[in-house]
C-alpha cells in the first residue's frame, strides 16, 4: 500500500501532499520537512530507495523517490509494493501530467494544484495503484474536464465565448487580393 | 472559468510575498475572507474558496473550518462543486472528524447517480477515507457495482471493495464470488483491481485462499497471455506487456503456491518461462524477473527453478545499477532463512556493498552480512564489519554495534577474540552500544580466568589514551579494580610486559574521577575501583585514604554516599576491609525471564491432568487430533521447506507418525522439577531435547538438542519448525549435521519465537536423518511448552 505521496521542490516547499492514511496537520508537516531533509541529502547517482524514516511509520516503510529537474517526487510505500513497480509507476504518472498539461513544469504544479490532485485521482486510489495505461488515464481526465466545462454556468460564459470563437470556421483569407493591375498584400493576422 | 482562476490569483499574491511573515499575513487575510464567504448563502464561488482552502492546508496552516464546507459541496447537484468537495473531503476529513458521518448518505446518492464520473468520485472518497460503518452500509452497492457496471467503474469498485475488506474484514465473503468472475475481464484495469481484491481476500481468511487456488490455471493463462504477446501499444512499458500486472499476478500466485503441492506444480512452467523470457535491461523486466525469483522461492517449485532463481539474483547482484542491487540484496535477505547455503555464496560481493557510497546499498550489506554470520565465517566477517563500523553512517551505528556483539556471542571461536572485539568496538563507536553491553562484558572478563592478565593490560592501555567514551571508561575502571594486582606485578604472557607503578594506576583513576566528560555512572565506578586498590598494592594506602574522604563531601549523593562508606571502612571496620574487597565470584549469566525449576515443576503438575483427558480423548477421536493438527500446518504462517535430498512426503503417513508421536510424546515427558529441558522425540536410537529460555516479554529462545545413542553415526540431520499464524519464527543455523555414535556429541540448533498476541503456543518440528544408510523422516507436535504460561 501507498502510504503517502509528496512532490516537493529542491528548497523543501511542498507542491502536491496525499496522505492515504490519517495523520494530524502538524505531522503532516512533520513527515514533510522530515523527507525532504532525507532525500535532499542523497547525490545523483545513489538508488532510489531509502529507508529510515521514522515518523512516517516505523520499519516497513520505505521512501521511493525520483527527481526531475526542480522536483522531487517521493513515494512512501510498504513492502506489498514491488520497489521497481513504484519506479515505473512514478515515471506513467510524470509522463501523465506532460501529456496533460503540455510540457509540464513546477509552475504548472503551483498553480493548478486541484488539477493535479485530480490526475493522481486517476492513477491512485485508496493508497493502491489503480491505472497504469497513461492513454486511459489521459482520456478519462479529458473527458471529466469537459464535462465540468459543459457545465460550468454563468462563470463559464467568458471560456464558451472563447472555446466557440476558435471553433469557428472562418473561410480562408487571401494572401493577395488581386485586382486589375492593384496588388495589395494582405498582412497574415495570427489565429486566435 | 474554472475554479482555479481565482485560485491562481491568490497563489501569485502567496508567491509575491517576500517573507514567511508576509505570507503568514496574507494567508490569514485570505482564510478570514474564506470563512466570511463560507457563512454566507450560497453563491458561486464555493467551490473557489474550497480550493483556496486546500492550497492554503498544503502549505500547513489550519484548514478545519472548511470541514462543514465539503459536506455541503458534496450535497450541490454540481459536478464542479461536488469535484471540489470530494477532494477537500480526502484531505481534511477523516472518520475521526463527526463531519465524515455526514456525507454517507450523499455517497449512498451518488454511487448510484446517472453519470459515470460522479459514481467514480464517490468511490474514490469511499475508497480512501471509509470508516467502518460507512463500509458497512455501502458494501452492498459496491457489490452491485462490481459486477454490472462498465470497467471504469468495475476498476474502481474493486480497490474500493479492498478498503472495505481491510476496514471490515467479515464482508470479504461478500465480495468473494464478485472477484472471482472478474478474473474474467479483459480489460487490464479491471484484471489489476481483481488480482488486488483477491490478494486481499486470500491474506485475510485461509478459507478464501483454498477457494482461490482453483483459480491458478486462469491466472497461469493470463500471465502467459502477457509474456508472449506481441508489442501492444497500449500497455507496453519499455518492451514488457503490462509489467504492473504481471507483478501482481506474480505476487497472487506466490500467496497460493505457498505450502500447496498441486498450484505450485500447476505454476512451473510458467515461472520458468517467465524467468527465462523476461528482458532485464530496463527496471520493467527487471521489476518481473524479482518478483518471479521471490515467488519461485516461496512456493514448492522443483529445484532446478530454484537454482535458476538464485542465479538470477547473483546476477542482479552483480549488476552496475544501484538500484538493481538494492532489490536484489532484499530479496535475498527473504531467503537468508530458508536458502542459508545459496546466499553464503554471494558473501564476497555482499561484503564488498558494505564500501558503497550509497547510504541505502550499505544497510542492506549490513542487515545480510549480520545474517550471513556463521561458525566458519565469523573471524573474516568480523573484520569486515569492524572496518565497517569504523567508516559507517551514525545512522547505522547503533544496529552494527548490537549485530556484533550478537554475531560474537553465539560465534566467538576464543574468549579472547570475542574480549578483542568488544574491545575494539568500545573504542570505536563507544557512544552508540546498548546499556547492557557494560554488565555482559564484565561477566564475559569474570568467566575468561585466564585472561585477566591480559585484559587488564589491554583496558589500562585503552583508559590511559582517551576517557571520553563511557562504556569502555566503566570496564577499564572495574577490571583495573578488580585485578590491579596483576596490572603491577608487570608480567604477562598474551602481552607485551609494561611497567606499571601504582601512581600511575591512581593517577588515571583519579584523571577518571576528575573529569567533566565523566558521568556519574563511571565516577562511581572510578571510586569503587580506587578503594578495591588499597587491598591490592602495597604502598600509597595513604594516598587512597585521602582520595576516598575528599569525595565525602561530593555534592553528588551516590558519590558522597559511597565515599562516606568507604571512610567507614578504613576507619571503623578496618579489619574487616580486606574480606569486602576481595575479588568477586565468576557472575552468573541469568537473564530476568529464566524459569526456576519450581515454577516449570508447578506448570508441569498443572499440565499433567490435562495431558491425562488427552490420552484419554486421543484414542477415541483420532482423527479430529489429527485434523487439527492440519489445520495448525495449513494455519502456520512459517512454511515448512523440504529439504532438497527428501521429496515431498504424502499427506496419509504423516498423519499417522503425528499421530503415533503424539502418544510417543505424552509418555516421553518427564514430570521432574529440573531445568527445563524436555525430550520430545526418541526413535531409533535419536533423541531430540527441547529447552526454553524466555528472553522478553514476548519472545523465547528455545534450543532443540539432538543426541544418538546408536553404534553408528547419524548424519544430515536437518530440523524444521512451524509454529501458529501469529508467532514468528526465525531458525538460527545448526551447529552441524552429524551426531556422532554412542552419545559422544550432540547437534544444537536455536529457535528463536516472537508471540506478540500470546497465543497459545505449539510448534510442530520435523526431522529428518539419515541412520545405519535408510533416510529418516518424523513430526513431533509439541503442544506444550516447559515454561510459564504466556
Amino acid at each position: 500500500m501507498i502510504k503517502a505521496i509528496l512532490i516537493f521542490n529542491n528548497h523543501g516547499k511542498p507542491r502536491l501532499i496525499r496522505f492515504y492514511e490519517y495523520f494530524a496537520e502538524d505531522l503532516q508537516q512533520q513527515i514533510i520537512r522530515e523527507t525532504f531533509h532525507l532525500v535532499s541529502k542523497r547525490d545523483d547517482n545513489v538508488c532510489n530507495f531509502l529507508e529510515g524514516g521514522s515518523l512516517i511509520g516505523g520499519s516497513d516503510y520505505k521512501l521511493i523517490y525520483r527527481h526531475y529537474a526542480t522536483l522531487y517526487f517521493v513515494f512512501c510505500v510498504d513492502s506489498s509494493e514491488s520497489e521497481l513497480g513504484i519506479l515505473d509507476l512514478i515515471q506513467v504518472f510524470v509522463e501523465t501530467l506532460d501529456k496533460c498539461f503540455e510540457n509540464v513544469c513546477e509552475l504548472d504544479l503551483i498553480f493548478h494544484m486541484d488539477k493535479v490532485h485530480f490526475i493522481l485521482q486517476e492513477v491512485v486510489m485508496g493508497g493502491m495503484v489503480l491505472e497504469t495505461n497513461m492513454n486511459e488515464i489521459v482520456g478519462q481526465v479529458e473527458l471529466q474536464n469537459r464535462m465540468e466545462k459543459s457545465e460550468g454556468g454563468f462563470s463559464a460564459a467568458p471560456a464558451r465565448a472563447v472555446s466557440a470563437v476558435k471553433n469557428m470556421n472562418l473561410p480562408e483569407m487571401p494572401r493577395n487580393i488581386n485586382i486589375g493591375d492593384i496588388n495589395i498584400k494582405v498582412p497574415s493576422l495570427s489565429p486566435f | 472559468m474554472s475554479p482555479s482562476v481565482r485560485l491562481q490569483e491568490m497563489i501569485r499574491v502567496i508567491r509575491g510575498a517576500r517573507t514567511q511573515g508576509e505570507e503568514r499575513g496574507v494567508i490569514q487575510r485570505e482564510c478570514a475572507a474564506i470563512r466570511a464567504q463560507f457563512r454566507q448563502a450560497d453563491n458561486g464561488t464555493r467551490s473557489h474558496n474550497l480550493a483556496k482552502l486546500l492550497y492554503v492546508h498544503m502549505l500547513g496552516y489550519p484548514a478545519h473550518f472548511g470541514q462543514m464546507e465539503c459536506v455541503r459541496l458534496i450535497a450541490s447537484p454540481r459536478y464542479n462543486e461536488k469535484r471540489v468537495g470530494y477532494l477537500g473531503a480526502m484531505m481534511l476529513l477523516d472518520e475521526k472528524q463527526d463531519a465524515s458521518l455526514l456525507i454517507t448518505n450523499s455517497i449512498k446518492n451518488d454511487l448510484s447517480h446517472s453519470s459515470q464520473y460522479v459514481q467514480s468520485l464517490a468511490l474514490c472518497t469511499l475508497g480512501c477515507m471509509g470508516s467502518a460503518e460507512m463500509c458497512r452500509d455501502l458494501a452492498p452497492e459496491i457489490d452491485r457495482l462490481l459486477r454490472a457496471s462498465n470497467s471504469y467503474i468495475k476498476k474502481k469498485a474493486a480497490l474500493c471493495a479492498v478498503h472495505i475488506v481491510r476496514k471490515v474484514p467479515e464482508l470479504g465473503e461478500l465480495f468473494t464470488p464478485a472477484a472471482r468472475s472478474l478474473l474474467s475481464e479483459k480489460n487490464h484495469g479491471v484484471l489489476h483491481g481483481a488480482v488486488v481484491l483477491i490478494t486481499e481476500l486470500c491474506e485475510r481468511n485461509p478459507d478464501t485462499l483454498e477457494q482461490f487456488r482453483k483459480v491458478v490455471p486462469e491466472l497461469v493463462q493470463i500471465m502467459k497471455g502477457l509474456v508472449m504477446s506481441g508489442y501492444s501499444p497500449e500497455h507496453n512499458v519499455a518492451g514488457i506487456s503490462d509489467p504492473f500486472l504481471q507483478v501482481r499476478i506474480l505476487r497472487l500466485l506466490r500467496i497460493l503456491g505457498r505450502n500447496n503441492d498441486t498450484a505450485s506444480d500447476a505454476m512451473n512452467d510458467l515461472l520458468a518461462q517467465v524467468a527465462t523470457n523476461t528482458d532485464s535491461s530496463k527496471t520493467a523486466g527487471s521489476a518481473v524477473l524479482y518478483e518471479t525469483v521471490l515467488t519461485v522461492m516461496d512456493i514448492k517449485s522443483e529445484s532446478g527453478l530454484r537454482v535458476l532463481a538464485v542465479n538470477i539474483l547473483g546476477r542482479f547482484l552483480l549488476n552496475n545499477d544501484r538500484n538493481i542491487r538494492y532489490i536484489s540484496m532484499t530479496s535475498l535477505q527473504k531467503i537468508v532463512q530458508t536458502d542459508h547455503n545459496a546466499v553464503q555464496r554471494h558473501r564476497g560481493t555482499i561484503v564488498d556493498c558494505l564500501k558503497d557510497q550509497d547510504a541505502s546499498v550499505k544497510r542492506r550489506a549490513l542487515e545480510l552480512s549480520l545474517a550471513l554470520v556463521s561458525a566458519v565465517n565469523i573471524r573474516s566477517l568480523m573484520k569486515e564489519l569492524l572496518l565497517f563500523l569504523s567508516s559507517c553512517p551514525p545512522e547505522l551505528r547503533a544496529h552494527t554495534t548490537s549485530g556484533i556483539f550478537n554475531a560474537a556471542e553465539r560465534y566467538a571461536p576464543s574468549q579472547r577474540w570475542h574480549i578483542d572485539t568488544i574491545l575494539h568496538v568500545l573504542t570505536t563507536a563507544g557512544g552508540d552500544v546498548r546499556d547492557e553491553t557494560v554488565p555482559n562484558l564484565i561477566q564475559l572478563i569474570t568467566t575468561a580466568t585466564e585472561l585477566h592478565c591480559y585484559t587488564v593490560h589491554k583496558l589500562y592501555r585503552a583508559l590511559i589514551t582517551d576517557i571520553s567514551v563511557q562504556s569502555l571508561v566503566q570496564v577499564a575502571c572495574w577490571c583495573i579494580g578488580e585485578y590491579g594486582d596483576l596490572l603491577l606485578r608487570g608480567e604477562c604472557e598474551e602481552t607485551e610486559p609494561v611497567q606499571v607503578a601504582e601512581d600511575d594506576v591512581l593517577d588515571a583513576l583519579e584523571m577518571v574521577l576528575q573529569s567533566h566528560m565523566s558521568s556519574p555512572a563511571t565516577r562511581g565506578f572510578a571510586l569503587t575501583a580506587t578503594m578495591k586498590l588499597s587491598t591490592r598494592i602495597t604502598h600509597n594506602v595513604d594516598r587512597i585514604r585521602s582520595i576516598v574522604s575528599i569525595y565525602g563531601s561530593c555534592i553528588d549523593v551516590e558519590l558522597q554516599q559511597r565515599a562516606v562508606e568507604y571512610n567507614a571502612l578504613f576507619k571503623k571496620y578496618d579489619h574487616m576491609r580486606a574480606a569486602v574487597l576481595e575479588r568477586m565470584p565468576v557472575i552468573d549469566k541469568s537473564s530476568p525471564g529464566h524459569t526456576n525449576g519450581e515454577s516449570a515443576g508447578g506448570t508441569m503438575k498443572e499440565m499433567e491432568p490435562t495431558k491425562l483427558t488427552q490420552e484419554v480423548v486421543l484414542p477415541q477421536e483420532p482423527a479430529n487430533k489429527v485434523c487439527d493438527l492440519l489445520d495448525l500446518l495449513g494455519g502456520s504462517a512459517e512454511p515448512l521447506q523440504p529439504s532438497p535430498a527428501l521429496s515431498t512426503t504424502p499427506l496419509g503417513p504423516v498423519s499417522s507418525t503425528a499421530g503415533g508421536d503424539l502418544l510417543d510424546l505424552l509418555g516421553g515427558l518427564d514430570v521432574t522439577p529440573v531445568p527445563p529441558s524436555v525430550i520430545v522425540y526418541e526413535k531409533n536410537g535419536v533423541t531430540l531435547k527441547l529447552q526454553t529460555d524466555r528472553q522478553t516479554d514476548t519472545g523465547m529462545t528455545v534450543t532443540l538438542t539432538a543426541t544418538n545413542s546408536t553404534d553408528g553415526d547419524i548424519t544430515s540431520i536437518t530440523l524444521q519448525a512451524a509454529v501458529p499464524k501469529s508467532v514468528q519464527l526465525q531458525m538460527k543455523a545448526p551447529s552441524g549435521d552429524v551426531i556422532p555414535a554412542h552419545g559422544l556429541g550432540q547437534v544444537t540448533q536455536t529457535v528463536l519465537l516472537n508471540n506478540p498476541n500470546k497465543v497459545s503456543l505449539k510448534m510442530r518440528v520435523r526431522v529428518c536423518y539419515t541412520s545405519q544408510g535408510s533416510v529418516c523422516q518424523d513430526t513431533v507436535q509439541i503442544d506444550s511448552f516447559p515454561s510459564p504460561a504466556w
